[in-house]
């Protein structure tokens, strides 16, 4: 019955009260984790198109199926997937396609700074697992959460919970994709999910002018070098963002 | 090449991306200035995210009636700003998407 609540408190958040601590350190974990797994429900509608589409990109870049499906565990990086599987369609050098994996996946090290100091007190094997799953959309779905309450001793559950969901959808999204095989599914626009689910995380957190000037600063500079590779643009976006966010609430605490 | 060493290498270089700064946590004093820049790290990256998803067609700047996504977006950021719900910004975009889409 508990595994039943489990996941009755995952899908519809309701969690019962209960007389133990015991119950109530477990719930409150199951708490937790439901409210990362919701937080990330609705990058799904986003998230799915785009593995289903990976999924078939790759297959057709020549990698075999089996390798294609594994990649989406072994990596767990959505765009560096998809260069990767055209790096090797394309038959680049073993050093250059690993490089450019690392360096599109740069902004991750920024997501890593931002939660190090939330997980510091957790031991290693949860901060194995907490890195292994840290996404551009799991650590946007629960970040404002965590900065929120950051002294929550139950905060690695909340990153696990949309960690885990989005895990799960991209491996059963890649899987789809290697399934269809030659067919790409129709455009239906769902990928603007993610945009928009980003903008309902962002806004809210522009309380004053100065994270505004740093959201404008890093949207001029993601624009301006959008043309540069291998997403470089974004993490230079990202990095003069933060610079204007640092110096302007230095020069007016 | 052999693709299954190369996931492997890629997988190792994006944890290590990843496990970066949450590895070193407790083992370095992390600097003053960079732990205050920490809280804009959400909104840099992900405004940079989403920017060019808006204003960008086809790689170029497309700030023009037509390009649907943009004037979605802006809707998306005043009903985000003014209502701050998640669900309630997502369904207001994808709405004003759907109706640009078939008007335009």
């Amino acid at each position: 019955m508990a595994g039943f609540g489990f996941f009755w408190s995952v899908w519809f958040g309701s969690v019962g009260v209960d007389e133990s601590l015991v119950m109530k350190e477990e719930t409150g974990r199951a708490a937790a984790f439901a409210l990362g797994v919701r937080a990330l429900l609705p990058m799904h509608l986003g998230v799915a198109p785009f593995g289903v589409i990976y999924g078939v990109v790759a297959l057709q870049s020549g990698i075999p199926p089996l390798a294609a499906i594994a990649m989406s565990s072994i990596v767990f990086a959505g765009s560096a997937q998809f260069l990767l599987a055209q790096l090797v369609g394309a038959g680049a050098p073993f050093l250059l396609a690993t490089g450019a994996v690392g360096l599109i996946n740069l902004r991750h090290a920024l997501y890593s700074a931002s939660v190090a100091p939330i997980l510091a007190q957790l031991p290693l094997r949860w901060k194995l697992l907490l890195s292994y799953l840290l996404t551009d959309e799991a650590y946007a779905a629960v970040i404002p959460h965590l900065l929120k309450t950051p002294q929550s001793p139950l905060a690695h559950w909340i990153l696990f919970g949309s960690g885990f969901a989005l895990w799960a959808g991209w491996q059963l999204a890649t899987i789809a994709g290697v399934l269809l095989g030659a067919q790409l599914p129709e455009n239906l626009g769902l990928d603007f999910a993610l945009p928009l689910t980003f903008i309902a995380i962002v806004v809210p957190m522009l309380t004053d002018r100065v994270r505004v000037a740093t959201a404008l600063v890093a949207a001029l500079v993601a624009v301006l070098l959008s043309g540069l590779p291998w997403k470089l643009g974004l993490f230079a976006a990202a990095l003069s963002g933060l610079a204007t966010g640092l110096v302007l609430r230095r020069a007016k605490p | 090449m052999n693709v299954w060493w190369l996931m492997v290498t890629c997988g190792i270089v994006t944890f290590l991306i990843r496990f970066s700064f949450i590895g070193a946590e407790g083992r370095w004093a992390m600097p003053s200035w960079f732990r205050s820049a920490l809280p804009f790290v959400p909104i840099a990256a992900l405004t940079a995210l989403v920017a060019p998803e808006l204003l960008l067609v086809s790689g170029k700047l497309a700030l023009i009636a037509e390009n649907s996504r943009l004037w979605a977006g802006v809707l998306a950021i005043g009903v985000a700003a003014i209502w701050r719900n998640t669900l309630l910004t997502i369904a207001a975009g994808f709405a004003a998407f759907a109706v640009l889409r078939a008007i335009i």
